[in-house]
């Protein structure tokens, strides 16, 4: 453990309001026991942030659940205290009984938490006034009047409009950003000194993660309040962090102030977590340069042309044009031959649908993509069937988001990636085994592997598995849907970086879908942004990211939170202001 | 056999890269990393202790019933007009010998009947005498499976013209543990053959269903939810009266399955159709049509393999209550006529009150029913929660 002189002078000062102690909270199972915290100590102070960061698995949200008596069976503290301090005296959280009164006392009251998946902690079948309202009258004796005029003005301050109104509605009437800051009111409705907010962005878009940010620090500044925020996001943590606690495997790796975590970090899994962010800020080094690649590019390989997707909204069917929800909407554009294209867009803007469209695993409902095979004309890939659709479908490619869920888990790595080959009868027998190995190593994976079944992988290894099977078949073109946001940070650039070799040595030309501007300014030539179904912005990947022109551009770019604590710009940002935006 | 390579230095720059992920390492050695589908569901399977329990029974169950004329030590039929309503006897295994010693030998009282010349209530009398019985012996004659001939049994009286009751004897005076037996083999086969009955029609109705949605899915969900709405007893009462009595009991039997199957069919093509219409949507489907596998490959390789596990379990659940349907319609009168025997036929005896009086012990084969029901509930439980050794 590395102890900071900051540490030690906050010590004195006695602001600490929880006080984290060696803490261990083991899972014991039938076969082992895993060790998900083991020794971790942490404090919090009073009106400052305090971020645990950490990748998947390093225990970082069983950390905040132990503090609140929540975690899951079989769960359960073994060791180390957690010291509360409030006006009251001191409570050592560790030593309650997580069903007991005087748990229940503590959670809501002086600890509140809030969660990444809003939609999930608040109730459906309840007003959100409602829930409100109880979990005030559950800690203080007030009438339900004047619980409702609290649950009003909480509302009130975390800004959602019109507090009178919305706090009648229902849960599905909220959108995301709105859902999570009606769970900040719920947890600020007892004046708690310390909130643990676990992962509460991460599943927001970024515009949405940067309002609730602000919130989140202004309701800090008039409440005093101590936060603890987990997050895997080291922008987000360069953004709003006064303290930072760095996680790895149950253990805490490095505890600091965030100016000195950031600028001169001491342990080398540090080091390397700051690296692997700094690095997906800028264009990839492995890369030939922007302009270079540009001028080359320049015979279209796939046009897409007035492309729209419409889902038909249930109901009686009408004749005339068709109606129903455009998820894309009047889409042109030309992928060239090698070169890397990034679609950006937050959740809902029909990047996911162009995509499948893109792969033919959905049709246009209007408009034409034509692949250019050879250099000469190809069919409307709307129109293809048959031998065209299996060709076509051999020459473009997909990687899927999940790579769980795109992994067959009945069968083993090597049959998962025979598949291809098998299917459109390219090798057989010995031949189809040495090209199996062939592909395996070719994403960086041992032919050992080849009998093992995907559940035996890091969510890293099985996308390298997902490509192997993308580029069996020697295809032209590759369409990634969001192919890295599933993964850790530090593995997102390295499946990058075996993207951008693979593209060199078999001149694919990408489609990459993404909402991470990051990854998108890393690994893409030129860059497309998506807006509720439409291009709003199209051009070189450095002129979008560095000097957007669309102000939608603009809004979404300046919302991204950048590594580092010096220069806070979130703040600055622009704000794009439209109907329906939270 | 494979190397687990574990990235606890704190240095280290690869991270993902080396780090080949084995799974929970599993204190008895076994690799999850290799393991099919099967290996893992056995493997989670064998944690659920009442799962295997009733996996025992379940086996156990249907030896006996395979076995039922050797392990019964009377012929089902064979009567004995002394011993009506005779009540179940004890077996003692540790014996006097002449000289005085302890010998292990298996024995019963011997009884006799006698009337009580004021109340005619008749009742068993122990005379004093034993009724020595052997491992093995030789008794009433039979057929395996109508084709081996033999007549051993695990145990019979030494002397032939005797008679025990283990489980007590009926109102003819026959053997219940005799009859019980042999109950069981029709009664857990009808289990299994009205299974196999619904087993086909509800994956090949739920699968097209499922796969290819739209009409097809519509006509044959609806025509599940109209045979759902039948009220079943009612419906089987009438099937079941609509069959000619002259027919053989062979013919009966096999048309009182299809009667009960009837109903079985529905459970399962739910299940199968949902299955189907999540399994289309998933990544690794897609993924497998984009391969441009053929539509057979896609459901025989990609997608049937992930239901076979749930249907299995799902069919384990549905054999109770084809055994339970089969009983009371027997029990009822409409199912399954003597001198067929089954334990829903057995049951038909305990039905009036004299029984209840005279002989509790008729109640035997709702004890069996009961016992082979829970632990193919149990059973399928266990592999319901084993069937998806992913999540």
């Amino acid at each position: 453990m590395l102890k900071t002189s900051v540490e030690d002078k906050v010590d004195a000062r006695g602001d600490v309001i929880l006080d984290i102690r060696d803490l261990a909270t083991h899972f014991p199972m039938r076969n082992a026991t895993v060790h998900a915290v083991d020794g971790v100590s942490l404090k919090l102070r009073r009106g400052k942030t305090t971020c645990v960061v950490g990748e998947s698995g390093s225990g970082k949200s069983v950390t905040a659940r132990s503090v609140l008596q929540i975690v899951d069976a079989p769960g359960r503290i073994v060791g180390g205290t957690i010291a509360l301090r409030t006006g009251g005296g001191e409570v050592d959280i560790a030593t309650l009984h997580p069903r007991s009164r005087a748990i229940r006392a503590i959670r809501g009251r002086d600890i509140a938490m809030i969660f990444q998946e809003p939609m999930s902690s608040l109730s459906p079948v309840h007003t959100i006034g409602n829930q409100i309202i109880e979990s005030i009258r559950l800690h203080e004796k007030v009438t339900k009047a004047e619980a409702r005029a609290r649950a009003i003005e909480l509302l009130a301050q975390v800004e959602i409009r019109e507090p009178e109104k919305a706090i009648d509605q229902y849960t599905f009437e909220f959108s995301g950003g709105m859902r999570q800051r009606a769970m900040i009111a719920m947890a600020l409705s007892c004046n708690p000194q310390v909130l643990i907010a676990d992962e509460p962005t991460t599943a927001l878009d970024v515009t949405t993660q940067a309002e609730i940010l602000d919130l989140m620090r202004s309701l800090q500044e008039k409440h005093d309040m101590a936060i603890m925020f987990i997050t895997h996001d080291m922008g987000v943590v360069a953004e709003i962090a006064d303290d930072v606690v760095v996680m790895r495997h149950g253990k805490v790796v490095e505890t600091g102030e965030v100016n000195e975590i950031f600028a001169n970090p001491r342990h080398a899994y540090t080091r390397r977590l700051l690296e692997s962010v700094v690095k997906l800020e800028q264009r990839a080094e492995i890369k030939r340069p922007e302009a270079e690649v540009l001028a080359e590019q320049t015979d279209p390989i796939l046009s897409v042309k007035n492309v729209s997707v419409v889902f038909p909204l249930r109901g009686p069917k009408r004749k005339g044009p068709a109606r129903g929800f455009r998820a894309v909407n009047d889409v042109s554009f030309d992928l060239r031959r090698g070169e890397s294209l990034g679609i950006v867009g937050e959740s809902g803007s029909g990047k996911t649908t162009l995509g499948r469209v893109l792969a033919s695993v959905l049709s246009p409902s209007e408009g034409g993509i034509r692949f250019h095979e050879n250099g000469g004309a190809g069919g409307d890939v709307g129109q293809l069937e048959g031998e065209a659709l299996r060709n076509y479908r051999r020459q473009v490619r997909m990687v899927f988001q999940d790579p769980h869920g795109s992994l067959n888990p009945r069968m083993t790595v090597g049959q998962i990636v025979a598949e291809p080959l098998l299917n459109n009868g390219i090798a057989r027998g010995d031949a189809l085994r040495d090209r199996v190995y062939d592909l395996l190593e070719q994403v960086g994976l041992p032919a050992a592997v080849a009998e093992r079944y995907p559940h035996a992988f890091s969510g890293g290894q099985r996308q390298r598995i997902c490509i192997a099977r993308a580029i069996a078949l020697e295809p032209r073109v590759v369409i990634c849907d969001e192919a890295t946001s599933a993964l850790d940070v530090s593995i997102r650039s390295q499946v990058l970086d075996l993207l951008i070799r693979l593209q060199e040595r078999l001149d694919l030309s990408f489609v990459f879908i993404a909402h991470d501007i990051g990854v998108v300014r890393y690994f893409c030539d030129r860059v497309a942004v998506m807006r509720k179904g439409e291009i709003v912005e199209m051009g070189p990947a450095s002129q979008v990211c560095d000097n957007p022109q669309h102000p939608y551009t603009k809004a979404l770019i300046s919302a991204v939170p950048h590594p580092d604590p010096t220069a806070r710009s979130m703040h600055l940002r622009h704000r794009y202001e439209d109907a329906g935006v939270s | 056999m494979t190397e687990h390579l574990h990235d606890d230095t704190p240095a280290d720059t690869d991270g993902d890269e080396s780090m080949l992920a084995d799974g929970p390492p599993l204190a008895d050695g076994r690799n999850t990393a290799v393991a099919s589908q099967w290996q893992l569901m056995w493997w989670k399977f064998r944690r659920h202790r009442l799962a295997m329990a009733g996996l025992t029974v379940v086996v156990i169950l249907y030896l006996i019933a395979a076995f039922a004329e050797f392990l019964a030590p009377f012929d089902p039929n064979s009567y004995d007009r002394k011993g009506g309503f005779h009540p179940p006897q004890a077996v003692h295994l540790i014996d006097r010998t002449e000289e005085g010693g302890l010998t292990i030998r298996p024995w019963v009282w011997e009884t006799e009947l006698t009337r009580d010349p004021r109340t005619l209530v008749s009742t068993y009398q122990a005379t004093g005498e034993k009724t020595y019985l052997r491992w093995f012996g030789e008794g009433d004659s039979y057929e395996l499976w109508g084709l081996i001939p033999g007549n051993r049994h695990l145990l019979t009286p030494v002397d032939p013209d005797k008679r025990f009751y283990l489980l007590g004897a009926d109102r003819l005076g026959r053997d219940m543990l005799s009859r019980t037996i042999h109950g069981a083999r029709l009664s857990l086969l009808i289990g299994l053959i009205g299974v196999a009955f619904s087993l086909v029609l509800g994956i090949t109705l739920g699968g097209l269903a499922g796969y290819l949605g739209g009409w097809v899915d519509t006509v044959i969900s609806r025509s599940v939810e109209l045979v759902l709405s039948l009220p079943t007893i009612p419906i089987w009462l009438a099937l079941a009266a609509a069959l000619p009595a002259t027919w053989s009991t062979e013919t009966r039997y096999f048309f009182i399955t299809l009667i009960v199957s009837l109903v079985g069919w529905t459970e399962l093509a739910r299940v199968v159709r949902g299955r189907f219409m999540s399994l289309k949507n998933d990544d690794f489907v897609v993924a497998a049509v984009l391969d441009n596998a053929p539509q057979r490959r896609v459901i025989f390789r990609h997608m049937l393999p992930s239901l076979t596990s749930h249907i299995i379990a799902s069919v384990t659940l549905a054999v109770p209550l084809m055994i339970l349907a089969e009983t009371s319609l027997s029990f009822l009168g409409l199912g399954l006529m003597p001198p067929a025997i089954s334990w829903g036929v057995l049951l038909k005896e305990a039905q009036d009150v004299r029984s209840i009086v005279l002989g509790p012990w008729l109640f035997a084969p709702g004890v069996a029913v009961v016992i082979t029901v829970l632990a193919f509930n149990f059973l399928g439980d266990g592999l319901r929660d084993a069937a998806d050794p992913y999540n």
